[in-house]
This record gives structure tokens, C-alpha cells and sequence, in this order.
């Protein structure tokens, strides 16, 4: 079942059957904005990212972005950078993969970021959604509509942290503007 | 708020500890150049490079990389310099663009510790420039600025630094530009994107067929597709057993049908038979490891696959382990620092529970990494113990009990086992060195001192003896797996002293003509070389491969040069330099035995050479670096067992076969 998340709410990490999360996957998925009048097939392009940034005890170790697609111990990958968005199947046009049980030790908070490198507001974006995957099993956990989101060119979606011997994931939802990550660690931090 | 500067434009910095973040869109080299009040750069200690990396106040990293994180701290700057120059400079040498109009415009960032940008500036309308300076940090009325600069210099690094009032700047250009070489050198190379089976056609001939065209026209053979007795020797399959188990329509095994309908390329219609699957792990425990459970079409290429990915695998949990360590001893210092520092702790024994607090903390942590690095190696450990014994002969080390059945083998295997990689966690955890066949750079085995402990416990003369030993098992290895006389190996031995170490190749009678001495041998085995890359280039150029003489062997060639540069004169050295370049193409390779050291006199001139190898030690030496971070990993060659004849076995096997198919 998927939870539409509004923000601060926070979700555990747990499976229907008690046991904890072992992968999730950050998905993100958009549709280039049709632009309107003569010359109707010229889309412009849309470019979003998606970047995890990897904290231990509130400091910055790691970012997993388009130029860094694996993280140097390898538990969190992304899929690669893509320029334009999909054609609006609804499908993840840009993921980042988290090994739980590899991530190392020190780390106890990854936050998930969404900006848009080409500046639109998410007003202009047209069926953007991010959303976070059970990746053993493909369920769905939590979703974002980020159209429709106002001015606004970035978004700090949600945090995965550890709880015990286990993970949670808290939706934070926070607008933000800024074209890549860097320019998010302000807004970042206090959520920490 | 970020500042975009343009060229010229200055911007207060608000802080003194900044990070300079640059991205380019291929690697560059960064460095920084201290000026006094007047803007000179007193001396070459006023320069951080990839050579010298590190100035008090200002560190630069090692390599040439397309991002880079310069740590500036103004603080800490010595009191005369007023003005920190951050330039960038594209390497020299092959493979690299040699003008910034070629690549995407560089970007610099000047940021605060936590990341935010202060101001950023994209480096646009460069052309010709390979050197650049980008930024310019300087004192105003005791406040620091930053300036964005963009300076190209059509002339270089050495252009620039001439420029800043650096006498001998020539020479410390190549001195940065030699130490960015050296970093290039040590690097692993990731392994090659997996070609299609399809496009997995081995050409053992000479010529280098256009990629459209499977079966390079060789002189004699058979035309593709024609009722042939055996695989054509031009378009011998890659590693298909289930498509030639199934006898289905591979070219050449049509069976005595004058047509075969099947394309040419598509081999794989037979699916290849599935993995070995691990039996299933029981609750809460991790699966067995299964030798080649990794993708491939062939157990050959699983295995490979298997043991690439074993080596990230390492690679990655350590570099886990390393990262939690360091961060948990930073952290401490912080703490104690802070514990040391705050006032309400200097009387009772409060500041010695808040240091006991911060080591414990630091203690525990690095127990948890510890435990979580023993877990993975242990899995790593247990996969290598079941992936060792399964590996074929080319993969496997001399130990291993399969070079005792050792066969010659009728197609080149996927990859050679060059020798061992470890990481000081665990040292006795060896991850294969394989290096894709045929072989795409020559191979340097470094006979001089080198920093590690062994070498220096070692000899000068046994050094020089164990790598020439090493040539020669490498050399054996080759022979070995490549099918009879398909691969011959030549020898350059000016001064003749290493006969006793080429006795196992001489007495098995496989090398294409006795060591060559004295500066007539060179020239004439140089010469014969290289008459053989002009003519296959030429061949190959002209789309006319059947036209090659019918006495050119085309078959692959190692050189295996000993003692460099003794005997060389300067036509011999330029000789060997052209076979270095394009010998690999047209399948020449140079395995060269040699101390840097001894080749100092020809300066500068070699270094494209050396960076073309792969330089590797005759004793365990860390010096090789892994593609995804970087760790420095000990190798160590394959050495054969002390008392073993396994080698002298292998190489009798190889000469038989060559006399009993002569070509």
C-alpha cells in the first residue's frame, strides 16, 4: 500500500512481516512540459537530479550525485544521470539504490534531495513524482507529487535513519531552491 | 548567496577556511601558486602540485581528476603572501585533449566547509590554452577577495609559471607533469565494457579487422562459411559452448552445407547453460559462495566476471571500514579538543570522564567497523577459497594443481593472470590480477629500488634477477595460453647476463630466435619488428590484409627487453619507442625489464614510454591502484613453487605442439 506522504510524517522502515528493510531505492520520475503555440512538438528540456547525501553525527561524508554514481563503499549507487525525463509513463527516470545492511557504520543519516539542474520550478514540471521502493520486493512505500509544487527548484524529499539495529525513513518535504546539492546543505541541516 | 562572477569580477569571502571545488570535463591537473606583495612567486616552494601537494595553509590533490577539492586555509598562510593563484592544466601526453577549447568549460567553485558556495565562476572562451589560471585569492586592507581570473596560456603550465616570475618554470612544468604521469601509471584501468559474444571474434592475425567484417582475409585460408575441416583460423568463435554444443549454424561448423543461411554474427542462439545457482542459505546466514556465480556467457567469462567483482567488493568494504575509522578518530580529536578547552571541566574530574566519553565513543565505533569488515572479508575470504581452485590455467597461479594437466589450449582465453593483489587489512586474501587478452599496453617490470620493504630488503643484483625471473614465467604464462605458435616471443639481451634466468625459455626451445646481443642483435631484431607494424598498418590502412607477404608471420609478438638502455643507441631507443605506441594495435607487445633510473640520461623523452606500461614489481610493492577508490593494493607477481618443474613441463608441452603443427 502506498502512503502519500505529507511532511514530518515519519515512517518505520518495517516490512508487513516484522522484518526490517534491507534496500530501498529513491525513485524520480518526470515529464518534459509541452510548450504551448506554433512549434508545439518543441519541448524544452527538463533536467532533474536526484542526490543522496550520506551524514555521520551531522557531518557531510559522502554524496551519491550525478557526477559521484556510487558512494566510495559502495551501498549507495545511482543509475545515472537523465537530461530530459520521461516520456510520462510513470516510471523511475532516475534512481539511487541504497544497500542498508552495506552502508557503513559511522553513517546514520542519508537525506534525498531533488533539484532541478535546469532551473523550471516544479510548477512547470509535469507529472514529477519521487517516491521510495522496497527494492526486495518492488512495494511502493511513500510517495511525492512534486508538480503542481510551487516556486520552488528543489526539494530535501526525505531521510533514512538509523533506529536501534534498524532504519526509518522520515518525509521531510521541504522546499528549497538551488540547482544542485551544494547549494541545499543549508536547508539541509536543520533537519538533521 | 552565490556570486556568478565573470572574468575580472572580485567578491568578498567571508570566511578564511574555504574549499575551491573544480569540475572539468576530463581530467585536469590543479595546483596553486603563492605571490608576495608584487604578485612573484618567490620559488618552486611556493607552487602546491600534484608533486608536492601539500603548503602550509593550502593542500591540492595528488592526480589529475575531472573534480577536484582544493582545502585553502587563508589563516594559515605564511604572513608574506598576499595573493593564492589556483590554475589548471590538462596532462600531457596521449589519450589526453591538448587544448581547453576541446573540452566542456571548466568550473570553480570557491565554497565554505559545509559545501555552500560563495562564488562560482565557469572558465568559457578558452581555445588553445592548456593551462589556465582559473581563480585569484588576495589580501585588500586585510580582508581576502576572491577575483575571478580565467587566464589561458596557449604555452602551458611551463607558459604560465614563467609568467608568475618563476625561474626554471620548464623545469617544474615537467617536474608536475611527470608526477601526474606516474599517477596515471599506477592506475588499474577499469575493466573493458563486456563486448557482445557476437562481437567476441579473436583475431589472432596481425591485422585488426574492420569491425563489420568477421574474418579477416588472411593468405591461404578458407572463405568464411565454406565446408572447412576445424575452426577457419580467422573467425574462430569466442567462447560459445553452448552454441557449438548445439552445432547450430556457427560459421565454419555448417557441417558440409555448401550455404549457410545463418548470420554470419549471430552465434548465441543456443542459450548458454545457467549458472551454478548456490545451494539455499540457511535463516539469517549469508549463501554459500558457488565458483562462477556471476554473469557470463561462458564459465571462463562468469569466472572473471566472479573475480572483478570480488575485487570491487574488497575494494569497497574497505574503503567502508577505513572511512568509519577515520571519522571516528576525528571525531574524538574534536571531542578532546573541545573537553580540553571548555572552562568548567579544568577542576574535578569532569574533563577526564568527558575524554574517557570521546574514547570510548571512538573505540565502540571502530569495534563496530571492525566487526562489520571481518564479517564481509570472511565472506570474501570463503568465496575466494571455492574460486580459487575452479580457476582454468591462465587464470590460476603456478600452484594451482590445474597447470599439471595442462593442455595446449585451441583459442585464446578471455583474460591472463598477471599476479596478486592485496590490501594490508587482510593480507592473505589474494585477488587475481587479470588483464584482458590479447594484451591492450606492454608490461614494465621494474628491476630498481623501490620504496617498499621488500625491495629494500633485497639486492640490487638478486632485484634485477628476480624481474628478469619474472619476465620469464610471464613470457611462459603467454605462451602457454596462447594456441601453438600463435604467439612467438623475441628477447633483447645486450650484454647476455640474463642467460641464466632465460634458461627455462631457452632450453624448451620456444623463443623465435636466440637472445639477441650487442647493438647488431638489437638493431636487427628492432628492425625486423617494426618492418612487421609498418607493413600490418599499412595492410590495415590500405583495407588490403591479403596482400601481406606470405613469409610475415601473423601471429601475436612480445619483446622482452632486458637490461634497457644498454645497447640502445638513439635510433634503437626511438625504434622502441614507435613499437611501444603502435605495436599493441597490431599485436606486438613490449615487456620491458628495466630501472628508470638507468634510462635517466635520455631525460624527459621516455617518459611517454613508461606511462604506455604497466609497471609492475618483481617483489611485493604497493604501487597499483584500483579504479573505484583508489586504495594502494600490494602486488605480487605469480611465482612458481620452489621445487617445481611445472614450468620447465608446461613450456616442453608448448614446443611439442609447435613442432608438430610447424607453419
Amino acid at each position: 500500500m502506498t502512503v502519500n506522504m505529507t511532511k514530518g510524517q515519519a515512517i518505520s522502515l518495517q516490512k508487513s512481516d516484522g522484518g526490517t528493510l534491507t534496500a530501498v531505492r529513491m525513485g524520480l520520475g518526470w515529464q518534459a512540459a509541452p510548450r504551448r503555440g506554433l512549434f508545439g512538438s518543441r519541448t524544452r528540456e527538463i533536467d532533474l537530479d536526484a542526490s543522496a547525501v550520506l551524514f555521520a553525527d551531522k557531518q557531510p561524508v559522502d554524496v551519491v550525485f550525478f557526477r559521484h554514481l556510487t558512494s566510495d563503499d559502495g551501498s549507495v549507487k545511482h543509475t545515472g544521470d537523465n537530461l530530459v525525463g520521461g516520456a510520462g509513463s510513470g516510471g523511475d527516470d532516475e534512481a539511487i539504490l541504497v544497500d542498508l545492511q552495506r552502508v557503513p557504520v559511522h553513517i546514520d543519516q542519508i537525506v534525498f534531495t531533488v533539484n532541478s539542474f535546469t532551473g523550471q520550478t516544479f510548477q512547470e514540471v509535469q507529472n514529477a513524482f519521487c517516491r521510495i521502493v522496497d527494492e526486495t520486493n518492488g512495494q511502493e512505500l511513500a510517495r511525492y507529487t512534486l508538480d503542481g509544487g510551487g516556486q520552488y527548484t528543489a526539494q530535501i524529499m526525505a531521510k533514512v535513519h538509523r533506529v536501534g539495529n534498524g532504519w526509518q525513513m522520515t518525509a521531510l518535504g521541504n522546499p528549497a531552491n538551488g540547482r544542485t546539492f551544494q547549494d541545499l546543505m543549508p536547508s539541509i541541516l536543520p533537519h538533521l | 548567496m552565490t556570486a556568478e562572477l565573470v572574468r575580472g569580477q572580485n567578491h568578498t569571502l567571508p570566511q578564511t577556511r574555504l574549499e575551491i571545488r573544480v569540475s572539468a570535463g576530463c581530467p585536469v591537473v590543479a595546483g596553486a601558486t603563492l605571490g608576495d606583495e608584487h604578485g612573484t612567486v618567490r620559488g618552486t616552494e611556493w607552487v602546491a602540485h600534484p608533486g608536492s601537494p601539500r603548503l602550509p595553509g593550502l593542500e591540492v590533490s595528488r592526480q589529475a581528476a575531472a573534480d577536484h577539492r582544493l582545502a585553502v586555509d587563508l589563516d594559515a598562510l605564511p604572513g608574506a603572501v598576499h595573493r593564492v593563484t589556483v590554475l589548471l592544466a590538462l596532462p600531457t601526453g596521449a589519450g589526453h585533449p591538448a587544448r581547453f577549447g576541446a573540452v566542456a568549460a571548466p568550473f570553480v567553485a570557491v565554497t565554505g566547509l559545509d559545501g555552500t558556495e560563495i562564488a562560482t565562476f565557469t572558465l568559457i572562451g578558452l581555445d588553445t590554452e592548456s593551462a589556465v589560471a582559473a581563480l585569484e585569492l588576495y589580501r585588500r586592507q586585510g580582508a581576502w577577495k576572491v577575483r575571478a581570473v580565467g587566464q589561458g596560456y596557449a604555452a602551458g603550465l611551463a607558459g604560465m609559471l614563467a609568467d608568475q616570475g618563476l625561474d626554471r618554470a620548464a623545469e617544474l612544468a615537467a617536474s608536475i607533469q611527470d608526477a601526474v604521469a606516474s599517477g596515471l601509471a599506477r592506475s588499474v584501468a577499469p575493466p573493458p565494457p563486456r563486448a557482445p559474444e557476437g562481437e567476441r571474434v579473436r583475431h589472432p592475425s596481425g591485422p585488426a579487422p574492420a569491425p563489420t567484417d568477421p574474418a579477416p582475409p588472411r593468405p591461404g585460408s578458407e572463405p568464411l562459411g565454406g565446408p572447412t575441416t576445424g575452426p577457419a583460423p580467422g573467425a574462430t568463435t569466442g567462447t560459445a559452448p553452448g552454441a557449438a554444443a548445439a552445432g547450430n549454424a556457427a560459421p565454419g561448423t555448417a557441417g558440409g552445407g555448401p550455404i549457410d543461411y545463418a548470420h554470419p554474427r549471430r552465434q548465441t542462439s543456443a542459450p548458454p547453460p545457467p549458472p551454478p545457482t548456490a545451494p539455499a542459505a540457511a535463516p539469517g546466514q549469508p549463501a554459500p559462495p558457488v565458483a562462477g556465480d556471476a554473469t557470463g556467457w561462458s564459465m571462463d567469462e562468469r569466472l572473471y566476471n566472479q573475480i572483478w567483482g570480488m575485487f570491487e567488493d574488497l575494494a569497497r568494504a574497505v574503503a567502508a571500514y577505513r572511512s568509519a575509522v577515520d571519522f571516528a578518530e576525528s571525531r574524538m580529536e574534536q571531542e578532546l579538543d573541545r573537553a580540553l578547552s571548555d572552562p568548567r571541566h579544568r577542576m574535578g574530574g569532569a574533563g577526564d570522564l568527558a575524554r574517557e566519553r570521546a574514547r570510548d565513543k571512538c573505540q565502540d565505533l571502530t569495534a563496530r567497523a571492525r566487526e562489520v569488515l571481518d564479517r564481509d572479508l570472511s565472506q570474501l575470504a570463503a568465496e575466494s577459497a571455492v574460486v580459487e581452485p575452479a580457476l582454468p590455467a591462465p587464470y590460476a597461479g603456478w600452484g594451482n594443481p590445474v597447470w599439471h594437466g595442462y593442455r595446449v589450449p585451441m583459442e585464446l582465453p578471455m583474460a591472463l593472470r598477471l599476479g596478486d593483489l592485496h590490501l594490508p587489512e587482510r593480507t592473505d586474501l589474494r585477488i587475481p590480477l587479470l588483464v584482458r587478452l590479447p594484451l591492450e599496453r606492454g608490461v614494465w617490470i621494474d628491476s630498481g629500488r623501490t620504496a617498499s620493504e621488500a625491495a629494500a630488503a633485497t639486492g640490487g643484483d638478486r632485484l634485477r634477477r628476480l624481474a628478469m625471473d619474472t619476465a620469464v614465467t610471464l613470457a611462459a604464462r603467454l605462451l602457454a595460453v596462447y594456441p601453438a605458435n600463435e604467439f612467438s616471443v623475441h628477447v633483447i639481451d645486450p650484454a647476455g647476463a640474463a642467460a641464466g634466468a632465460l634458461a627455462p625459455l631457452t632450453d624448451a626451445g620456444v623463443l623465435a630466435a636466440p637472445p639477441a646481443s650487442g647493438a647488431g642483435g638489437v638493431s636487427a631484431v628492432l628492425a625486423h619488428l617494426t618492418r612487421r607494424v609498418d607493413l600490418v598498418q599499412m595492410a590495415v590502412r590500405a583495407g588490403a590484409a591479403d596482400s601481406l607477404p606470405p613469409d610475415l608471420d601473423t601471429g601475436e609478438h612480445l619483446l622482452i627487453v632486458n637490461d634497457f638502455p644498454h645497447g640502445f643507441d638513439d635510433r634503437a631507443v626511438t625504434q622502441l619507442r614507435y613499437l611501444a605506441d603502435e605495436g599493441p594495435a597490431v599485436g606486438v607487445h613490449l615487456l620491458m625489464v628495466a630501472d628508470r633510473e638507468d634510462a635517466r640520461d635520455y631525460g624527459p623523452v621516455l617518459d611517454p614510454l613508461w606511462r604506455s606500461l604497466l609497471r609492475v614489481t618483481p617483489v611485493a610493492d604497493d604501487h597499483l591502484v584500483d579504479p573505484w577508490v583508489g586504495h594502494a593494493w600490494t602486488y605480487e607477481p605469480c611465482r612458481v613453487p620452489e621445487g617445481s618443474r611445472v614450468l620447465e613441463q608446461v613450456l616442453a608441452l608448448v614446443a611439442a605442439a609447435r613442432r608438430a603443427d610447424p607453419r
